[in-house]
């Protein structure tokens, strides 16, 4: 081999970049976090799949359909109705943003703007909100 | 080879890589085989094939020193000499693979030809095999960037950084990404120059499309599993997060179009080190760029040179010296 110095630092430059994650996360177990969902009720507005998948693409349209069409109702797939609301209906059971919002957003790096203007629920514990520092 | 050949043997190789890892999830239900175990021997050919990829480049010997020269070069002390374009010390070199390998500069002098009426030839610049490429290859490397945010735990602080940019307009939800549309928009401009100039069409093979094609097929399938699929990205994580721990655990009931992402992706590393994308390790090795035009200041020894057994005119004259004064030859010693 020849220049064999420069060959390997650059092998080593390569394997250190590629292997990356794998030495971030050495030793770490990997658990996922697990969600508060306070609530007495049993069914969300939609089933637990899609409220985990696509809770998003509702909001925005629930958003939409209140501040630009004035629709407030909103008929699920069962056919029950609901307040489009994320302030009275979303947060009165699931009470605890830091416990359930942050838990998967700060684990996936999601940063949505909800609360650009609404108002998180008020946490029932003072040290949910100091977790955060 | 035929044109239309190459294109369309390269789509349905790709169109065949999509259907078997949708079907291979969706309808047999081969998590495991898609989410780990194709991964895993993706990233160990990656690995290996690059390593070996370049110490076989590395055992070739340069016999002569081929710089390519697109400047003055090092000559008298009152003639201006241009070390990026004719580097004639280390720091030139370094300065021009660096200008190389982040500004794409062989690619900015392409230029193109054409014989007028005349007949005449005209030549002229084109930029836009720079310009697309430039574009591919940042947006792709913020997107691998991104992609960080999966691999790792905690999430490190610029990959929340190079993720806030990147969505900064906020258009819909969840966010597109800029970096996704200059992506997609490159990728395809790189296909439609490749299929438009007739040149450049003839000399393309399979493996020019299939390359472009995979890339839109993982570029597609991304965006679409963000923005239209809606895959549980918590699943997703803890895929991979214990992919990345040595403990592979693939939750069930992610949907099928992120596993024909992964195997995308796994097919796209696990060809790397066979294709042309091996480029990415040859800009570094290669002669042309990476020696200094200094062939007259500096002797350049061959490497597979023997030693060769002189004959000195010393040792010459010593043989022949005496036979050489009767015919009246001058010597140098007496």
């Amino acid at each position: 081999m020849y220049n064999a110095g420069k060959i390997i630092i650059g092998i080593v430059i390569f394997l250190a970049l590629i292997t990356a994650p794998f030495w971030y996360n050495f030793g770490k177990a990997s658990t996922p976090p697990k969600l508060e969902i306070g609530t007495q009720e049993k069914q969300c507005v939609e089933s637990k799949a899609f409220m985990q998948s696509s809770h998003m693409v509702l909001l925005d349209q629930w958003r939409d359909e209140v501040l630009r069409v004035g629709k407030r109702i909103y008929v699920n797939s069962a056919g029950k109705q609901y307040n489009m609301s994320l302030q009275n209906t979303c947060t009165k059971c699931h009470s605890s943003k830091t416990k359930f919002c942050d838990r998967c957003h700060t684990y996936l790096n999601v940063a949505p703007n909800c609360w650009d203007c609404h108002i998180a629920p008020k946490e029932q514990e003072k040290q949910a909100g100091r977790s955060d520092k | 080879m035929n044109a239309l050949f190459s294109l369309v043997s390269a789509l349905i190789a790709v169109a065949a890589l999509v259907a078997v890892s949708w079907f291979g999830v969706g309808a047999i239900g081969l998590d495991s085989v898609f989410g780990v175990i194709i991964p895993y021997i993706a990233l160990a050919i990656f690995i290996i094939g690059v390593v070996y990829r370049i110490v076989d480049w590395a055992r070739v010997p340069v016999p002569f020193r081929i710089p390519t020269t697109c400047g003055q070069g090092k000559s008298l002390p009152w003639i201006k000499a241009d070390n990026l374009d004719c580097p004639y010390n280390t720091w030139g070199v370094i300065g021009r693979m660096f200008l190389e390998v982040f500004l794409f500069r062989s690619l900015f002098r392409n230029s193109k030809a054409e014989l007028r009426e005349g007949p005449k030839a005209a030549y002229a610049s084109a930029k836009w095999l720079w310009l697309f490429g430039i574009l591919f290859h940042y947006s792709f490397l913020i997107i691998v960037l991104r992609h960080l945010r999966f691999f790792m735990e905690p999430i490190p602080s610029f990959v929340e950084a190079i993720t806030s940019v990147d969505g900064f307009f906020q258009i819909m939800v969840p966010t597109v990404f800029i970096s996704d549309l200059l992506f997609l928009g490159a990728v395809t401009l790189l296909f439609l120059r490749r299929v438009g100039l007739p040149q450049v069409r003839y000399i393309s093979l399979p493996a020019d499309y299939f390359a472009l094609f995979l890339i839109l097929g993982i570029g597609i399938s991304g965006v679409l599993m963000r923005n239209f699929f809606k895959v549980d990205l918590l699943g997703v994580k803890s895929l991979a997060i214990s992919l990345f721990t040595l403990h592979p655990a693939p939750p069930p009931g992610i949907h099928p179009i992120f596993y024909v992402h992964l195997f995308l992706v796994s097919v796209l590393i696990a060809y790397f080190p066979f294709s042309k994308l091996m480029h990415a390790g040859g800009v570094f090795l290669s002669p042309t760029r990476n020696l200094a035009n200094v062939n007259r200041s500096e002797r350049y020894v061959n490497p597979w040179n023997y030693p060769v057994k002189v004959h000195t005119y010393e040792e010459y004259e010593n043989d022949y010296r005496e036979k050489m004064k009767e015919c009246g030859i001058p010597v140098d010693k007496e």
